[in-house]
């Protein structure tokens, strides 16, 4: 069925479907529209599922922990210093393996305070465990909550994850969605089967003291070994639902025009969009650019970076948030697996902090510098902030 | 022959890592056998995180949620929606924390889920400090009692304000079953777990649970202290049914507060007229417990 919806709808849809037994949740913008239009569902007696209307996002996560570990599917939505005040119950429901799928949608952290799009906030939480799957339009936001309950429930994954969209880009943003039909959901995701749960029948304690001795450590390597194995799973899944609900998504990284390309952007989430139209246009003026959007930040697809690599002179990557440490995130990570696997320029545009417009025209003078770099074959600098306030070169 | 009124059934098993003469562990073996074997935990960061043993042994034969220190009043709301949800409404669901857990870094949780009004039992077994962490002050360590973050020292900097009061705190949630509880008094904990059980709602009790290590006592003073403490009316038994307070036991001639202080090495450095203090202070509670009670009735 095509409806037009907001991102957060979207959002709001994809939980519906997947049919969440309990829900958690606490407001933040610009989330907040995420858990009203999913308590309307409720009211309307269009979703059968609990709803915990909590006093904190610490709360919300917690008790969604909760939840879980009792054996129902759960699902919550957050922003910004809502994600910030989880990040202990973050680590919690990933250490405990519990499949939760929660809704992020990109917001800068205060102060000062901006409620406008920036990854600080799931940036900051790259080690908490969770799979990240980064989105760029409404549609990839239904969708991909419903495919994360299916990879994440999987036994030989269970870890949660964390469906991330840009505030207002995409969360107040109207568009056109496919809202596939609730059988097709229920036949591709399955009952939820948990695979351990807090039973009077069968008593068992989760989470008790464990010496150093004690197999802390194994715990901590077989998640490695479930975010490393859910790089298949995702593969498996995204493809069968390509099938399924006439899609076409790529598992990891969505390439756009990349084939010849002499430079290459690397991005994250709605930023992709602007860049393929950029692309389109100075591709028919002849420069030969081509964009890579990341679709999972984790597991991060080192393979499929390294092939982006191969492909080009030069890589450009765009961050909408900043590391105090070298260079900002997805550029790090992205240097860091190419390191001894290729000898291309690759340097960092730091960009569209706190909500900042990334228009086409800054992406086309990146796209320029890119270029230039690629055919010097050096980059004259690994960190570049653009759009600064006073700053000629790319206004 | 009497009848026996604390049921037989264990689920506390041997084995145990408490402190000798802990009254948490007391307080844990009454309350599962109030409630059966048909009870799901929560417990967070306290003492009860340790007791039960470490990884993979476990001294309690019920399911048990280990959670972060702050998170018991929403860990036991998604405990309970979820079994709701899967149609498992008979089976209990008890948060267990301490004092620290409950009075000041869980009270947000804790506040928010009674007044959600989930069908729950949360139980604060209250040893008076961060036992676990090594005695530290919290918000429910008593007047004058020495902690070692209120040590004392030069400018006797020991805890000088009022016990915070959680169960009152809870009254003014207006839920269903509020109860003060020692594990002196077994039967009175029994019968009022028993009450509680029938309520659907949330029902708080904080159980006083006497710490040898933290209050400074020998192991085998743990009952009698519990008892002064009702008998000295410096801890109340008492139960709030929707509002209505009724005191459980009334002491006639209530003894004198020093005879709680002076068994434990807490107390040790208070002067005569700082225990003149505490004695008014606790009658001045005592008094206006009577009044809660008189007035609470009286609406009838």
């Amino acid at each position: 069925m095509k409806m037009i919806l907001t991102g957060n709808e979207s959002a709001a849809w994809g939980a519906r479907l997947s049919r969440p037994k309990v829900i958690a949740a606490y407001p933040i913008t610009p989330q907040t529209s995420i858990i009203e239009t999913i308590a309307s569902f409720i009211a309307n007696g269009e979703m059968d599922a609990r709803y915990i209307r909590v006093e904190s996002e610490h709360s919300a996560m917690a008790a969604c922990i909760a939840a879980q570990n009792t054996g129902v599917r759960t699902y919550t939505a957050t922003s910004a210093h809502g994600l910030a005040l989880m990040h202990e119950v973050l680590i919690w429901a990933s250490g405990a393996r519990l499949p939760i799928v929660m809704s992020v949608v990109n917001r800068a952290m205060a102060p000062p305070w901006s409620v406008w799009t920036d990854q600080l906030d799931t940036m900051a939480e790259r080690d908490s465990g969770w799979i990240q799957v980064y989105t760029q339009n409404n549609q990839e936001v239904l969708d991909s909550i419903i495919m994360s309950y299916k990879i994440a429930e999987k036994h030989n994954i269970l870890l949660p994850t964390m469906v991330i969209e840009d505030a207002f880009i995409l969360s107040h943003t109207s568009e056109g969605v496919d809202v596939p039909e609730q059988k097709k959901v229920d036949d591709f995701i399955g009952e939820y089967n948990p695979a351990f749960k807090l039973d009077p029948e069968e008593p068992a304690g989760f989470g008790s003291l464990i010496m150093p001795e004690g197999p802390y450590m194994e715990f901590r390597y077989k998640m490695a070994l479930a975010m490393e194995e859910a790089k298949k799973e995702i593969k498996k899944v995204v493809e069968e639902f390509n099938e399924t609900f006439n899609r076409n998504y790529s598992p990891f990284i969505e390439e756009y025009r990349t084939e010849d390309a002499d430079a290459i952007m690397f991005v994250l989430g709605t930023i992709g969009s602007t860049a393929k139209d950029v692309v389109d246009s100075m591709r028919s003026e002849g420069y030969k650019v081509g964009v890579a959007r990341l679709r999972y930040f984790r597991p991060f697809p080192a393979e499929e970076v390294r092939r982006l690599a191969k492909k080009t002179n030069m890589i450009g990557v765009v961050d909408r948030s900043y590391s105090f440490g070298p260079g900002a995130d997805l550029f790090a990570e992205t240097k860091s697996v190419l390191y001894n696997h290729t000898d291309i320029p690759v340097k960092n545009y730091v960009m569209g902090l706190g909500g900042r417009d990334i228009t086409p025209a800054i992406l086309r003078k990146v796209f320029l510098d890119m270029l230039h770099i690629a055919k010097e074959g050096v980059a004259d600098k690994e960190i570049e902030w653009v759009g600064l306030q006073g700053d000629e070169r790319w206004s | 022959m009497k009848k026996l009124t604390i049921p037989e059934e264990e689920h506390m098993l041997s084995g145990h890592t408490a402190c000798l003469g802990c009254g948490a562990t007391i307080a844990m073996r009454y309350v599962l056998k109030a409630l059966g074997k048909n009870t799901i935990l929560s417990i967070p960061a306290c003492c009860w995180a340790v007791i039960p043993g470490v990884y993979p042994h476990r001294t309690l034969d019920v399911p048990l949620l280990y959670t972060a220190f702050e998170v018991t009043g929403a860990a036991i709301s998604g405990i309970r929606e979820a079994l709701d949800a899967m149609g498992k409404e008979d089976v209990n669901v008890v948060g267990f924390a301490g004092d620290g857990g409950t009075a000041d870094i869980g009270l947000q949780a804790l506040s928010a889920a009674m007044e959600r009004g989930h069908n729950v039992f949360y139980i604060m077994y209250d040893n008076e400090a961060y036992m676990n962490t090594g005695i530290q002050r919290s918000g429910s360590t008593p007047m004058g009692a020495w902690t070692t973050t209120t040590p004392g020292g030069k400018k006797r900097m020991y805890k000088w304000e009022p016990k915070k009061s959680v169960a009152e705190i809870m009254v003014a949630h207006h839920i269903p079953y509020v109860a003060t509880a020692t594990i002196a008094y077994p039967e009175d904990m029994i019968a009022k777990l028993k009450r509680a059980k029938e309520i659907k709602g949330p029902k708080f009790f904080q159980i006083l649970s006497p710490c040898p290590t933290g209050w400074r006592h020998a192991p085998d003073k743990t009952v009698e202290i519990s008892r002064l403490a009702v008998q000295t009316n410096v801890f109340p038994l008492y139960e709030v049914i929707d509002g209505k307070y009724k005191i459980s036991i009334k002491p006639k001639n209530p003894k004198p507060v020093k005879e709680y202080l002076r068994l434990q090495g807490r107390f040790r450095h208070l002067t005569e007229e700082e225990i003149e203090k505490i004695q008014r202070h606790v009658d001045e509670n005592w008094k206006a417990l009577l009044k809660k009670e008189r007035c609470s009735q009286e609406e009838e």
